[in-house]
């Protein structure tokens, strides 16, 4: 058949769709609601824009052989309460077939400050562990084996300081810090545009970073000095393309800031990770991992000079959409987890987490855990769906999406770009309100039965109260408190108050890297919010600006 | 004419998910109200103290890092210890079923749960003020 006459086809075809679609006044609007042909693809080249899996552009996946190798990691992010409780659900995870540790710490944790700060009241221990210092890291990791499992920590603000504590722990237990394999998200720019637990202002927040890029690259060269998170711009709102594209620019703003400090890109671009929502939208998703790839590995390439194929691949971690679970019949989130899971799978991950039925009412019981691993086992081991490297390459929708995804957000790129990068397009707001506006059009589109969630706008039933959820103990705040007192009184303080001062010292001196100096601080037990009190003071703290 | 009403949309607490704060502000403020949002992280106090200087007549509190039980109290005490009796106070957030009754008999006058539309809210406003 000749373009002409299947021009001509796929017209009368679409009048025909166009027609009935109008039946189903909620599916009008898909923006990819139409039949795909050849046309969609014409001027494709398979050399060019997919090659083979594991070559550049890296389009079909970052391994040759993927999962006919070995399967992703299957890392469930968890913490909860105290150290003792939640070393108690790693090991109940490593024994159940997880195959990487995810720690989630609490909101304390997260922004610096210790669980006897008066402004930690109420959040101690509620959605992650608290760690004050080395002691709680020492519980957190007992019994497991540094060397041999990887660790991804969701940690940002304080990255250096939980990086340095998980160091100090391996060193103890007798791992060396070269042996080390694992994750610190430390991607402060999502924090400001997204996510929320942000300290310093960007200017030393970049330089914590490029710290760390530089001190891994030497002493921790298997660790991952960064994720850089699209899961939660998604979350807060985003589109699909939006994800890729605020989370490449911020990638791009992560590589100048240390291409400046002086570091070379070969030498800290292949330890940088990604980090994708898989959202709702199945075949959405997987042109979307898709596409990324081929951004990442062209702007690596092209742009940065990049010469080590390492420094070309975009290496992902993913999460299942928590903002797509209903707090309304939650039985029906574990059927969505496995349909974001074989998103994530198609689209070739490296890791996931699957989110358990009952997060959008509480974080979930170790029976709501269990299914939501066994969601990856089953995809892993029965679908079938792991089985071939990137089963949807050349389907002419999937390939078709690919491309679109990667122009919308290559166009956003250059937009930031135009602004000046990432750093200054968030200052400004851009980011944020391009992610609410994008929220507040989804906000609509199911409050107008546009888009439909079932069991919250369509489908409903009387809702039975859940039961069975999981309380964290409100003593847990006391606990700690506790702990801190008897630590402040036994450690040795001088130590404490020599290397604080230490510290204070080397944050004014912009050339010095705080890594090894941070290293010294928490082996004399000096508190989370001692060291960046210590940062806070010199560093100031961001002010973000109150959009709408 | 009418004096148009108030609200203010606080995130107390640590958590930084603003996502169902800012859609709610923005429904709210298209639904013809007057919205001051606050930002993330305020205390207690930051949150009575705007609600005083902004003079409203509704605040809405979004939590989502479970510190519900421990914040919404302290925030009503505090609005109510500056005379602002007539305050409506409303939350929303990641907010199990069983605390619920605990939130209302501490004065949050209702607690807008996960799925929940923001014309709901707008309706509730519209009937308690």
């Amino acid at each position: 058949m000749n373009n002409e006459s299947l021009k001509l086809k796929v017209a009368e075809y679409t009048a025909k769709v166009d027609k009935a679609s109008a039946k189903f006044p909620e599916r009008k609007n898909l923006e990819y609601n139409r039949l795909y042909t050849p046309l969609d693809l014409e001027g494709m080249d398979y050399e060019r824009d997919l090659g083979m899996p594991g070559t550049y552009p890296f389009t079909r996946g970052v391994q040759p052989t993927m999962y006919r190798g070995r399967f992703w990691t299957m890392r469930m992010y968890a913490g909860f309460s105290t150290a003792e409780e939640s070393n108690k659900r790693y090991r109940y995870l490593l024994s159940s077939g997880s195959t990487g540790l995810s720690c989630a710490f609490d909101l304390p944790t997260q922004i610096g400050y210790d669980s006897d700060d008066v402004i930690s009241e109420g959040e101690v221990g509620k959605v992650g562990v608290a760690i004050d210092s080395l002691a709680d890291m020492e519980i957190l990791f007992d019994q497991i084996d540094l060397g041999k499992v990887s660790t991804s920590m969701t940690i940002n603000a304080p990255a250096s300081v939980l990086l340095a504590m998980y160091i100090a722990v391996a060193e103890k237990n007798g791992v060396s810090a070269d042996k080390l394999q694992g994750t610190i998200q430390n991607d402060i720019l999502k924090e400001y545009a997204a996510r929320g637990t942000y300290i310093f202002p960007p200017k030393p927040s970049m330089r914590l970073i490029t710290n760390i890029f530089e001190y891994c690259s030497k002493n921790v060269p298997n660790w991952n000095t960064i994720s850089i998170s699209g899961y939660h711009i998604r979350e807060a709102g985003s589109t699909a393309a939006q994800e890729i594209a605020f989370t490449i620019a911020d990638g791009i703003a992560y590589c100048e800031a240390a291409i400046k400090a002086g570091l070379d890109v070969d030498d800290f671009a292949g330890r940088l990770s990604f980090f994708w929502n898989a959202h709702n939208n199945v075949l959405e998703e997987v042109a979307k991992f898709r596409a990324s790839r081929r951004v990442w590995s062209k702007i690596m390439k092209e742009r940065f000079g990049a010469k080590n194929p390492k420094s070309w691949m975009l290496r992902v971690h993913t999460q299942t959409a928590g903002s797509m679970l209903t707090a309304q019949q939650p039985e029906n989130n574990i059927v969505r987890v496995a349909l974001q899971t074989a998103a994530a799978v198609m689209g070739g991950t490296q890791s996931l987490h699957t989110n358990s039925k009952d997060e959008a009412l509480a974080l979930p019981t170790e029976d709501s855990v269990r299914v939501a691993l066994r969601t990856q086992q089953i995809v892993a081991y029965e679908s079938g769906l792991a089985d071939v490297v990137d089963p949807l390459a050349g389907s002419y929708y999937v390939e078709a999406m690919t491309n679109e995804i990667e122009a919308e957000a290559l166009k956003y790129i250059q937009k930031i770009d135009d602004i000046g990068g990432a750093v200054v397009a968030i200052e400004e707001g851009y980011i944020q309100r391009e992610i609410q506006d994008s929220a507040y059009k989804w906000q609509k589109e199911v409050e107008s039965d546009a888009r439909i969630i079932v069991g919250v706008n369509k489908f409903q039933i009387e809702e039975k109260p859940v039961e069975g959820l999981l309380r964290v103990d409100a003593s847990v705040g006391e606990g700690q408190k506790k702990k801190l007192a008897k630590l402040r009184a036994e450690r040795d303080n001088a130590a404490v108050n020599a290397a604080l001062a230490k510290l204070e010292a080397a944050c004014g001196d912009e050339d010095a890297n705080l890594m090894p100096i941070i290293m010294e601080a928490v082996k004399t037990y000096a508190t989370l919010g001692e060291i960046c009190g210590v940062m806070r003071k010199v560093f100031g703290e961001y002010q973000a600006p109150a959009t709408l | 004419m009418e004096k148009r009403v108030r609200i203010l949309v606080a995130k107390p607490g640590l958590d930084g998910h603003d996502r169902g704060a800012k859609v709610v502000a923005r429904a709210l403020r298209d639904g013809g109200f007057e919205v001051v949002y606050t930002g993330l992280r305020q205390t207690p106090e930051q949150i009575a103290e705007a609600a005083l200087q902004e003079d409203v007549n509704v605040i809405a509190l979004s939590l989502l890092s479970g510190a519900h039980n421990h914040l919404f109290p302290r925030i009503v005490e505090l609005i109510r210890a500056n005379g602002m009796n007539d305050v409506l106070i409303i939350g929303g957030g990641v907010i199990p079923d069983s605390d619920i009754a605990g939130l209302k008999a501490a004065g949050i006058a209702e607690v807008f749960t996960p799925g929940t539309s923001t014309t709901t809210i707008i309706d509730f406003i519209n009937a308690n003020v």
